[in-house]
């Protein structure tokens, strides 16, 4: 009933370019960020931004990165989870070398990095598709993998073989290490990823997203038009691994505190792409709707014991959540093969018209 | 440009010099030849059709003009200069855009998108720019919308602006890939089968939009036909491949009354 665009009539071009046309859809927008930026900081207990919030923001960042690459351009990729630890990686490497840099200015720089890397892993695209790049991607994964641990310069020579997170401060305040308040790790993630939300989006609605869309349907006509597939596609890899580096080095940087190679491994990728798969190809809002989905719902789950009193014990609870969310992700996809985003662009299209059924 | 003296068509239209010229092409798929020693020429401003039965090597001819096939002989004078071996995207460059036969337009986008990707190569804000979507880079893109807009107009699809390619019915998607082709302002235009699966009325459309896009763009045709009432109507010069040869070049009326025309489309008694 609220939802409707009677009346909010286009007369430019430029009106009707916008990536929200509706002015509704820009309300809600403000309307999120103002929870997101003022309520949560606010409202939130720590157990909430700490588990919750920072780890969701985090992987929906990661989940737009392999949503680029592989929901925008068709290169399905296995690797995100490296070049997360890539991020993750080049950020330590960063401020030990450098002690007085800005820690959140070494998260973005890591990204270049990343960035880099993805690029290299990034070639074979131009020859193979589909399952078969899927391969290389994953021995970039297992090749970053061994990196990880094989080069001890990377870890500075730990025993431990584990990335530690120093406390820094910028502006005087702490960002980062043990000594970093939830509230002040979630304001900074909050602000990273909504800055490069906006960036992406602003990406795909341009040339540049529009010829990684081309080169995803149709990359013979694509190239006739004038895309150079060397140009679009090691650029995608380029942004997607700049993405993924940046959600690694936030991890253990403002969410971990401290990380091994294991929290960049197989699993990793598989979890950010089943993120990707379930939120919805080639969308935005589907990334951070596959995220909170994967994320959020088995925390709710094993919270409903408690609140219900029952007692139950916890590996139970955890036996039963696995089942739950691995029925949901199967009834979701059966439903909706596009994905939450497409439930979603359906409902918004049922409201619009509502109480008429088009 | 050619200097070379054009001609005055059927209609009284003035057809200028030399804009493409192929000689002696010869492109063999290992032991296949699919094209042998085939010389043609377009001309400024006219419609010209490749005619020929199937596996005549049309479509490869279409192909090797917009540099997806590189022949293994003959050379190709584009503008009066000779041109060397290229990729597609070098072609798109030059001002050669062209349809498919089987429809190829980018399925998952929406018809405004799908003719917007058309004038990628007009389009040059950088990076950091488009990052942004601010300034010059939204000026640019409200300025492409415009131009997009116009064709969108001249070819009548104003209605499915919005709707997204994969759900249109054929013979709407045969126009937006005209309008994708149109968009990218191409001084030479290559058409492959424009009226395959249409229904009259459709081809009729696409006739008239053919005709349209010659007469007020002054832009180039080649185009490739199977109906041949369309392609003796529309085009002001034919030349019939069959098995690869050439067997006749010139107006439709010429080309008609040809004895190996006849026996290579009827076969010979």
């Amino acid at each position: 009933m609220f939802y409707r665009e009677a009346g909010q009539y286009k007369t430019s071009y430029k009106a009707d370019s916008a990536i929200f046309p509706i002015l509704q859809d820009r309300i809600a927008i403000w309307f999120y960020l103002a929870v997101a930026f003022i309520a949560v900081p606010l409202f939130g207990s720590e157990f909430f931004i700490n588990s919750m919030m920072i780890p969701f923001l985090i992987f929906s960042l990661a989940a737009i990165g392999l949503n680029i690459l592989t929901g925008y351009t068709g290169q399905i990729s296995l690797g995100s989870g490296a070049f997360m630890g890539v991020g993750a990686y080049s950020t330590y490497k960063l401020v030990t070398i450098f002690p007085d840099m800005n820690v959140i200015l070494a998260i973005l720089l890591s990204g270049f990095f990343a960035a880099f890397i993805g690029m290299i892993f990034g070639l074979p695209s131009l020859r193979i598709k589909g399952f078969y790049l899927v391969v290389t991607t994953l021995a970039a994964q297992f090749f970053l993998e061994w990196a990880f641990i094989r080069i001890p310069w990377l870890y500075n020579y730990n025993d431990s073989g584990a990335i530690e997170v120093p406390n820094r401060r910028v502006f005087d305040i702490v960002v980062s290490g043990s000594e970093a308040s939830a509230t002040t790790r979630y304001l900074v993630v909050l602000s990273i990823v909504v800055g490069l939300t906006w960036v992406a989006s602003n990406l795909i609605h341009g040339r540049i997203g529009r010829s990684w869309m081309m080169i995803r349907d149709m990359d013979i006509a694509a190239e006739l038009i004038g895309v150079r597939p060397l140009v679009a596609k090691l650029s995608v890899f380029a942004v997607s691994s700049f993405y993924c580096g940046v959600a690694g080095a936030m991890m253990v940087f403002l969410w971990l505190g401290a990380a091994e190679v294991e929290s960049f491994d197989v699993n990793q990728s598989f979890l950010i792409l089943f993120m990707v798969i379930l939120g919805g190809l080639g969308s935005l809002i589907g990334s951070f709707m596959g995220a909170g989905f994967i994320w959020m719902l088995p925390i709710v789950i094993r919270a409903i014991p408690k609140i219900l009193g029952l007692d139950i014990n916890a590996s139970t609870v955890e036996h039963i959540n696995f089942m739950i969310v691995g029925a949901l992700i199967l009834v979701f996809l059966i439903v909706e093969p596009h994905g939450l985003a497409r439930i979603w662009a359906i409902a918004k299209q049922k409201l619009r018209v509502w109480p008429f059924p088009y | 440009m050619s200097f070379d003296v054009g001609y005055t068509t059927a209609d009284g239209r003035t057809i200028g010099g030399v804009l493409m010229e192929m000689k002696n092409i010869t492109l063999r798929f290992g032991g296949v030849t699919a094209i042998k020693n085939i010389s043609l020429d377009i001309r400024e401003g006219e419609i010209r059709a490749i005619i020929g039965p199937n596996g005549a090597g049309k479509t490869s001819m279409l192909n090797v003009i917009n540099g997806f096939y590189h022949p293994q002989e003959g050379e190709i004078i584009f503008r009066g200069e000779h041109r060397k071996r290229m990729r597609p995207y070098q072609a798109a460059k030059q001002g050669i855009s062209r349809t498919f036969q089987n429809v190829a337009l980018f399925s998952g986008m929406t018809t405004l998108d799908n003719i917007m990707a058309g004038r990628q190569l007009k389009m040059h804000k950088n990076f950091l720019w488009q990052m942004l979507r601010y300034g010059p880079a939204l000026n640019e893109e409200i300025e492409h919308r415009r131009k997009v807009e116009e064709i969108i107009d001249f070819l009548e699809i104003q209605a499915i602006r919005k709707t997204p390619v994969g759900s249109l019915p054929y013979g709407l998607q045969k126009r937006v890939e005209l309008a994708r082709a149109l968009a990218a302002e191409p001084s030479l235009l290559l058409l492959d089968e424009p009226m395959a699966g249409m229904n009259v009325e459709e081809k009729e459309d696409m006739s008239r939009f053919i005709l349209d896009v010659n007469d007020e763009f002054g832009t180039t045709i080649a185009l490739i036909e199977h109906d041949m009432g369309v392609v003796m109507d529309l085009a002001d010069r034919v030349v019939v491949l069959d098995y690869g040869k050439k067997i006749a070049d010139g107006t439709p009326n010429e080309v008609q009354k040809n004895q190996d025309v006849i026996d290579a489309y009827l076969g010979v008694a």
